[in-house]
């Protein structure tokens, strides 16, 4: 990421030759403050470029739920918003944290820096540890996007611990092991450098197990106490049920309404193959052009042409079963992205703030020099308030 | 000429260059491999139902995008911290003003790319169903989406060529550029405009009739800025002492071919002439004339111009003037007839073509035969220069801005201190030195002080007495 790059800037160079600034200033700067600006500058457009990157998934999100709110009030209610709202605090935490950190080093704490620093890590490692229970519960479930969606409202419960959920865990165990050597390696070797930086990487990478507990322990809860709410759900995902239709039938409800009633075929083209596309209820854009033409019909042989039937074909359309993969597939779709794509954010910052760490344990920083702090602090602040965003726009709705 | 030492994020820069080549071996692997055939837009459903690797090359261009952010942040990171003492905003040479509209565009249109590539690479893997109409996606979306980065994508282009063009004019003219502000300005009115007209790609796409018309309207403004620029240029060579050099006669031959493609522009932008000429010969030409009449006959004045500044040789200013004379007329030939071919009516993307297109298409191939020629005189000009050129003096045009008071080519970190500096287009204390083949710069007229103290009024005096 870009973070990295932009903060190295300042990274004391270990040249040998003589200097007449201080190390920590590039030598194509004049001054420490020219420094600190231009990185500045250079964080806030990279977080614009950020912002922009996530607004086509805002958009994406919009425009499908402006044209299928019902399928956002059936599918938010599979989101556990206590997970979700345990998350808003952490990541809320962590940017005090971070606030703090970054005041700690102006100041030259070196101590709260690094410990601040780490605060910081570990709530990242909870809110990831939590995000991995929610979505192995989804995949356990078949909520998954659009192609793979298999939710089964009838079979959903699953016994035991998650696979999936083991098979995201192997990762954060190898880093934790990995960690534990290099903190027992530092100890036992006698390098106190290594061994304080593996210190608070260790916790913080334990964290990530704290949030899965806590993720596992709600979520069990959930489905037990909450059976009803799920009940309830599944009453709503079985509106076809009900009609003691098999759901696929439903699904195909309105298509079989449109072939019944085929729009006028052939005004002014007189064209087989336009009536056997306009036959199929999918091609949308031959059947309005047909609409179209048999209204211009209408109005030039001078019948009395109302103005508005009352009947949008696309907000009055028939109930379907939302209960698919062409509708509530596509909201897990675009959860899965919008989720996704900030977890991987989550996963960028914590590379950054590690390195943070072993540079605020070397007390790289100081009063004239604390630019990557300040820095990878705004980085945090976004990816917080981006969550800040996705909280109520995919759990609170419905 | 900006007088910094270096860009403001060094690491950046080369981050971003490592970024380019890693992005175009991803997008080369795809065209090597299974090749594609989606055409160059990626258009759903097309890209993502075909066999062939769009993954692959969409993974390479979402990393060149990476690439084109970071430089686009670094200029304009280093345009507001890093310059020099005394160049405000409005005493920047006009190149740097398109350069930092450039990289506006770039920061402010290629994450939208970005995410839309990688939704298209999720479409395909996952099928998420945002763009495949299969599930319920929608195509034109997609269209949106890509347009919004790829209209401004063009101003990617022809924004520094506009800037070379304004360098070429004053420096080769020796007349100060006319209307320097609203040169700057339309730069910047252009990279904001080209935000709001995507949507003229997509006239017959299916878009309501209201935004197609917003659309129209919107495309029309974008001529204004444009024109403002063409006119100042011409007044800039009014009047003035113009040399035919070789980077002055490319930038001639932009001003003629830009202008014609400027105005065929118009005939795009409006509704109902569009949907005769959409995907026809016209577009092809028309953006030919904009994209390699505007930027490629800008960028190879500019290589001309900055060559023995670059190299520290000069080229052969008569070969130099050959190869603008044979591009210019290779290119017409090839895509004047174009506008014929499109205007009645011959569909872009065919390989073949009615008999009574025969004549124009052939005078077109013989065109881009010409043309491809006069780009290999170009060519052959500069890399001779290389080995047989003579040492470039410091100022061989007798330009005025920063870049022409260092050594060619330029020292490590090019100056010792922070340059003084003064009006970039101002070209009184400029003269020719024949002795050295030199442009110099002189010092103006100094008056002696006078040896006597200058005589006091006379009540002074008089006190003085007193």
């Amino acid at each position: 990421m870009a973070t990295a790059e932009i903060d190295q800037d300042g990274h004391a160079h270990d040249h040998s030759d003589h200097h007449d600034h201080p190390a920590f200033l590039a030598h194509h700067f004049d001054s420490p403050e020219q420094q600190y600006d231009s990185g500045k500058l250079g964080m806030w457009l990279f977080l614009v470029t950020e912002i922009l990157f996530f607004s086509g998934l805002f958009c994406a999100y919009a425009i499908y739920r402006s044209l299928r709110p019902e399928v956002y009030a059936f599918c938010s209610q599979f989101l556990n918003t206590e997970l979700g709202a345990i998350n808003t605090g952490v990541l809320l935490f962590s940017s005090l944290t971070m606030a703090w950190a970054v005041r700690a080093a102006q100041l030259e704490q070196h101590k709260v820096t690094v410990g601040m620093i780490a605060a910081t890590i570990s709530c990242a490692a909870i809110f990831l540890g939590v995000k991995a229970v929610e979505y192995s519960h989804k995949w356990d479930m078949g909520l998954l996007p659009a192609g793979m969606y298999s939710y089964d409202p009838v079979a959903e419960h699953h016994e035991g611990l998650s696979h999936y959920l083991i098979a995201i865990s192997i990762v954060p165990s190898i880093v934790l092991i990995a960690l534990i050597g290099l903190f027992i390696y530092g100890k036992a070797a006698g390098k106190q450098f290594l061994a304080s930086c593996a210190a608070p990487l260790t916790v913080a990478a334990a964290c990530y197990f704290v949030g899965v507990g806590l993720g596992v322990f709600l979520e069990s809860r959930a489905a037990a106490a909450g059976h009803d709410s799920h009940a309830e759900g599944s009453a709503l995902a079985a509106i076809g049920h009900a009609d003691g239709l098999p759901p696929s039938k439903i699904l195909e409800g309105p298509l079989d309404h449109a072939t019944e009633d085929p729009p006028t075929i052939g005004i002014g083209t007189g064209d087989e193959a336009v009536g056997i596309m306009a036959a199929d209820a999918t091609n949308t854009g031959i059947r309005s052009e047909l609409d179209a033409l048999r209204a211009q019909e209408e109005m030039a042989s001078g019948a009395f042409v109302d103005e508005y039937d009352g009947v949008d074909p696309f907000y009055d359309r028939p109930i379907e079963n939302v209960n698919s993969n062409s509708l509530a597939g596509v909201f897990f779709s675009i959860y899965y992205c919008m989720t996704g794509l900030h977890a991987i954010h989550i996963i960028a910052g914590i590379g950054v703030l590690a390195w943070l760490l072993v540079r605020a344990v070397r007390q790289d920083f100081c009063s004239q020099y604390f630019g990557p702090v300040d820095y990878v602090g705004l980085y945090w602040h976004i990816v917080d308030l981006i969550w800040i965003y996705l909280f109520p726009l995919l759990y609170l709705i419905g | 000429m900006l007088g910094a030492k270096d860009v403001a994020f060094p690491r950046l820069n080369l981050c971003s260059f490592y970024l380019w080549c890693i992005g175009a071996i991803f997008f080369i692997f795809a065209l090597c491999t299974t090749g594609l055939d989606t055409g160059w837009t990626f258009y759903t459903p097309y890209s993502t139902t075909t066999s062939t690797s769009v993954i692959a090359a969409t993974t390479g261009v979402f990393i060149l995008g990476f690439s084109s952010i970071f430089t686009g942040l670094n200029f304009i990171v280093t345009v507001n911290t890093m310059r020099p003492p005394g160049m405000t905003w409005f005493k920047m040479p006009l190149f740097l003003w398109a350069i930092y509209s450039t990289a506006v565009i770039q920061v402010l249109a290629t994450p939208v790319l970005g995410i839309t590539l990688l939704l298209l690479i999720c479409e395909r893997l996952m099928h998420i169903g945002i763009f495949d109409p299969a599930y319920n996606g929608d195509p034109v979306a997609f269209q949106h989406f890509f347009w919004f980065y790829s209209h401004p994508a063009v101003y990617i282009m022809i924004l520094p060529a506009f800037g070379i063009i304004s360098e070429l004019m004053s420096v080769h003219s020796h007349k100060s550029i006319f209307g320097y502000r609203f040169i700057a300005l339309s730069s910047i009115a252009i990279a904001l405009l080209s935000f709001l007209v995507w949507g003229h790609h997509m006239f017959t796409s299916g878009m309501s009739e209201i935004t197609t018309i917003i659309f129209s309207a919107l495309t029309f403004t974008v001529s204004v800025p444009s024109a403002i620029k063409v006119f100042n240029w011409l007044a800039t060579m009014y009047k003035g002492s113009i040399s035919l050099t070789t980077p002055m006669c490319y930038a001639l031959s932009f001003m003629f071919l830009f202008t014609i493609g400027g105005l065929t522009g118009l005939f795009l932008g409006t509704l109902t002439t569009d949907l005769h000429l959409h995907d026809t010969y016209f577009v092809v030409s028309h953006f030919h004339y904009v994209m390699m009449g505007g930027t490629l006959v800008a960028f190879l004045g500019g290589v001309f111009h900055w060559w023995p500044k670059m190299t520290g040789k000069m080229f052969n200013e008569t070969w130099g003037r050959v190869s603008a004379l044979v591009v210019f007329i290779g290119f017409n030939l090839t895509f004047l007839p174009q506008f014929v071919l499109g205007s009645r009516g011959m569909p872009r993307r065919y390989a073949t073509y009615d008999p009574e297109f025969t004549g124009l298409h052939r005078m077109s191939t013989v065109g881009a035969f010409v043309l491809g020629l006069g780009l290999v005189i170009a060519l052959f000009v500069l890399l001779y220069s290389l080995y047989r050129g003579k040492k470039a003096p410091r100022n061989p045009w007798g330009g005025a801005t920063l870049e022409w008071r260092c050594a060619s080519p330029p020292p490590y970190y090019n100056f010792e201190r922070p340059p003084v500096v003064g009006n970039p287009y101002y070209f009184e204390n400029i003269e020719y030195d024949a002795k050295s083949d030199d442009y110099v710069f002189t010092e103006p007229e100094r008056k002696i002080v006078p040896p006597e103290p200058a005589p006091q009024p006379e009540h002074v005096e008089a006190e003085k007495h007193n």
